[in-house]
């Protein structure tokens, strides 16, 4: 059921979407691209699910409470570890949120151990509802819910970027630093605020893999290539184009594991060298970064 | 109009190149020495010794090559692993396609540098963290490819059967001086590259790779030769593991741990030093001695000292050290030695 | 009592000296010219009163306090706004956005988005226009716009008329005129000797990193400044700088 199979994909894509929001939002304000992003992701899930446990409440009243303590966990992490490891170089970040990650995975192996968990059984019939449309596909409540979130969110942080007086203090920041200082903006803060809001996306998406699936302590390095996948596949575009990454992943992976049982994989790793490929031969010799059109792209707060 | 008088004057002095001192004369020698007492190593150290010595052997290599390409070539990569693998796999593939195992074991890493040759051209074209993620997508999707082998089996793996036919000290032994020589002529081939034309340009690349650019330092022919060289290096520490485990699963050898291990290693032994990565080896493999069977904190230890390191003291131990005290035991780089200064002109 | 004194401040740009021992006051009202040949130090100096560049010696006094250690978006807050040398807009930006992006400090004062655009008229129709597009002239006026929003108490300009055609120079000028009149204390850094004597209050010549002549305008002519600014002679009219 070829036509079910790319509707799944599309859906999927809205979650591959919101895992790599942050990640690009990440990159393209503070020039940083975060290794920790999937650990995060996972710890937020576990986050949100010690709360939904103890205090029996829906996760999604859990994700609420847990919104402002991981927005702090943001802030703090670009005050300690990001401002810090940049100044060291260009390179550092990525070996300090590398090491920040393997810190995040193994101490919640430790906290939790290696079994897998999930929030499905927290949220009832969302799980597995799904509306039958003619011809033999089906939608997920959920994940059409995940896919609404995620247009949702890639659009309110656009707004936010574009029309709201921090949102253009961040993009003065992102584009110039030093000169934004001269104008009276705190970089620091506002580099922290950034960064809180990244990882408040991040909250999200892990809070919507852990509905949509299981999870454990060490299910943040396939969402962190996921996320990537997302974004480089997408391309060059807005935030938007990581909607479009996003879908184009899912959808590669969904048609993989029809023709081969190994195949979800590695058609979405196929799929996103072949576009990496293909953007090296359109593009001649020596390309812009890919991910550096988008830091522009995302810092004018840019719609095309 | 009168002259001015400037602040530092390094003008009427002469100035010698040297490349040795006494210092690093001494380490090198000390080196020589050392390897050879090694080289014997399997006739008077006992079983554990020699099996621990060649895991030491395959540290080194791994620190020496992600500090090439880390340290030297600016490219951070969280996907070496990919390489530590497929090194494994193709001497399973080579030996069970008949070829004498040892021989499978030394042509392996040579494949997988062709291999990576043409992936040189490609990977290079990302940069910073999209270099670091793609070498890992890289991995992973080799981990795939690799898994549909029937040969394989999955992660159920399959062993090195070949070498079984060695009698257990033999087999030791040849593990041990295997190792010790490509240690060796890995290392080896870092010192000569950083002491070539070559080597003046890696470090130049190092510290700022667009001033290299732009005094014609051949930055990309630099960053390929660096990457295939980690590529051969990595795939050869890969073959060794297999040596000294016997079997193959590929979770174990395509794992993301083994650049967390490298990126230890180099960290807290000195990133983009000759000497920091052996010191980081050296160090790791303590650390595991002591409290690898402590699991989970052990690796909690690792990432926070990877974390800590790269926050406060990014040099690493041995760059700290160097720049402390200005000692540098190998002799990879220039000193400038100011002569005496000429009698100042009269009448200025 | 000065509104801005520095004193025997030091910058350096790695091992180079760029700044030495310089000294001045400046009373509220008044407008010092800062010239000087290209690397006499007059950018570091505008930059170090700004905190773009950190001291090496020295402190910088603002309305009686110390501000030497206090961070630049914080100088901002007090009082102290730099129109920086090349301008250095946000280019992927607006003219309305960056204009609105320095309102965000919020200091009281008669400078808001409507008043600024009343200055210089040119911008308003090129307000919704990214700033990186615009002309030498209309960038300029974004800059020194943007810098005004802040509601500065001192305002420092670096270089105002580089690289701007005549007309240009002229324009941005007359804008500035009306920033003069309101009362604003100005240092201005600036290649045009004539248009620097006639706008200022006071002047500085600068020559390797020092201060060789100082004082005031109306007491200077243009031989002395000239002579100063070449390093022909030491200058000693006016003041006791050194």
């Amino acid at each position: 059921m070829w036509a079910d199979q790319i509707l799944q994909g599309v859906l999927l894509g809205g979650y591959y979407a919101l895992i790599a929001c942050g990640l690009s939002f990440m990159f393209g304000i503070l020039r940083i691209v975060n290794l920790a992003h999937g650990s995060i992701a996972v710890l937020s899930a576990y986050f949100v699910w010690v709360v939904a446990e103890q205090f029996k409440i829906s996760p999604f009243l859990a994700l609420v409470a847990v919104l402002p303590v991981m927005a702090a966990a943001g802030w703090l992490l670009q005050r300690t570890v990001l401002e810090r490891s940049l100044r060291s170089g260009a390179l550092t970040p990525l070996l300090s949120t590398f090491g920040l990650a393997v810190v995040i995975d193994n101490l919640l192996f430790q906290r939790f151990g290696a079994d897998t968990r999930s929030l499905a059984p927290d949220i009832g019939d969302l799980a597995f509802n799904s509306w039958d449309l003619p011809g033999g596909a089906s939608v997920g409540q959920l994940a059409l819910i995940t896919f609404v979130v995620a247009v949702a969110l890639l659009g309110g942080l656009q707004l936010f970027l574009s029309r709201t007086p921090l949102g253009r203090a961040i993009r003065a920041t992102s584009e110039d630093p030093d000169t934004a200082e001269l104008v009276g903006i705190d970089s620091r803060n506002v580099f922290a605020a950034a960064s809180a809001i990244a990882v408040v996306t991040v909250a999200i998406a892990g809070t919507f893999l852990a509905m949509r699936s299981t999870f454990d302590p060490y299910t943040g390095a396939a969402q962190l290539i996921f996320a990537f996948e997302a974004i480089v596949i997408g391309g060059t575009g807005s935030l938007w184009g990581t909607l479009i990454g996003g879908i184009v992943l899912g959808v590669a992976q969904n048609i993989g594991s029809q023709i081969n049982g190994e195949g979800f994989l590695i058609a979405g790793h196929v799929v996103f060298f072949v576009v990496l490929a293909a953007r090296f031969f359109i593009a001649g010799r020596d390309p812009r970064t890919l991910l550096r059109a988008l830091r522009g792209a995302t810092a004018r707060g840019a719609t095309t | 109009m009168s002259a001015v008088v400037r602040d530092r004057v390094v003008r009427d002095r002469t100035i010698a190149v040297h490349r040795w001192s006494r210092v690093s004369v001494t380490a090198v020698a000390s080196l020589g020495l050392l390897l050879l007492v090694l080289a014997f190593g399997p006739l008077y150290l006992g079983a554990d010794y020699t099996d621990r010595l060649t895991t030491l052997f395959i540290y080194v290599i791994l620190a020496a090559m992600w500090n090439a390409l880390a340290g030297y070539g600016g490219l951070v990569s969280i996907g070496q692993q990919a390489f530590f693998g497929l090194g494994a796999y193709a001497a399973i593939r080579l030996s069970n396609a008949g070829l004498e195992v040892y021989l499978a074991l030394i042509l392996a890493p040579l494949i997988v540098g062709i291999l990576s040759v043409p992936l040189a051209s490609f990977a290079l074209r990302l940069r910073g963290g999209e270099f670091a993620i793609g070498m890992w997508v890289f991995a992973e999707l080799a981990h795939l490819l690799v898994n549909l082998d029937t040969l394989v089996q999955g992660e159920t793996g399959i062993s090195l059967i070949a070498i079984s036919g060695f009698a257990p000290d033999a087999r030791r032994a040849f593990n041990y001086w295997l190792a010790l020589a490509v240690m060796t002529l890995l290392v080896g081939a870092v010192f000569f590259l950083l002491r070539s034309r070559t080597g003046a340009a890696i470090q130049a690349i190092r510290d700022n790779e667009e001033a290299a650019a732009s005094v014609g330092v051949r930055v990309m022919v630099t960053k390929r030769l660096i990457f295939v060289l980690a590529a051969v290096g990595c795939a050869a520490a890969g073959a060794l593991q297999l040596a000294t485990l016997i079997t193959f699963q590929p979770k174990t050898y395509f794992s993301v741990q083994w650049t967390a291990y490298m990126i230890f290693m180099t960290l807290v032994g000195g990133l983009g030093t000759f000497e920091g990565p052996i010191l980081g080896a050296v160090i790791f493999f303590a650390v595991e001695t002591l409290f690898g069977s402590d699991g989970v904190w052990y690796l909690v230890g690792l990432g926070a000292s990877a974390l800590l390191f790269s926050l406060l003291l990014p040099r690493g131990i041995w760059g700290a050290l160097s720049t402390r005290f200005g000692i540098q035991l190998m002799p990879v780089g220039y000193r400038l030695q100011f002569g005496a200064r000429a009698p100042e002109e009269p009448g200025k | 009592m000065s509104l801005l004194a520095v004193e025997h401040l030091d910058a350096r740009h790695g091992l180079l000296q760029a700044v030495r021992d310089v000294s001045f006051e400046l009373a509220e009202g008044e407008i010092l010219a800062l010239v000087g040949a290209n690397g006499a130090g007059k950018t570091t100096l505008l930059r170090s009163i700004s905190g773009a560049h950190r001291l090496s010696g020295g402190r910088v006094r603002f309305d009686g306090s110390d501000v030497t250690g206090v961070r630049a978006s914080e100088r901002v807050r007090l009082g102290i706004a730099l129109v920086p040398e090349g301008r250095r807009l946000f280019g992927s930006m607006t003219v309305e956005e960056n204009l609105l992006v320095a309102g965000r400090t919020k200091r009281p004062g008669r400078w808001n988005y409507e008043t600024v655009l009343d200055a210089f008229p040119l911008l308003r129709e090129h307000a919704k226009r990214r700033s990186g597009e615009l002309s030498g002239g209309q960038q300029q006026a974004t800059a020194i716009g943007r810098a005004l929003m802040t509601n500065p108490r001192v305002l420092l300009l670096d270089e105002v008329s580089l690289g701007l055609s005549p007309v240009a120079v002229n324009l941005v000028y007359e804008s500035l005129q009306a920033v003069i009149e309101s009362g604003a204390t100005i240092v201005l850094v600036e290649q045009d000797l004539s248009r620097a004597l006639r706008i200022a209050t006071r002047v500085a010549c600068m020559l390797e990193g020092r201060i060789v002549l100082e004082g005031k305008a109306a007491d200077m002519t243009r031989e002395q400044v000239t002579q100063a600014y070449f390093g022909l002679r030491r200058g000693d009219s006016g003041s006791a700088a050194s």
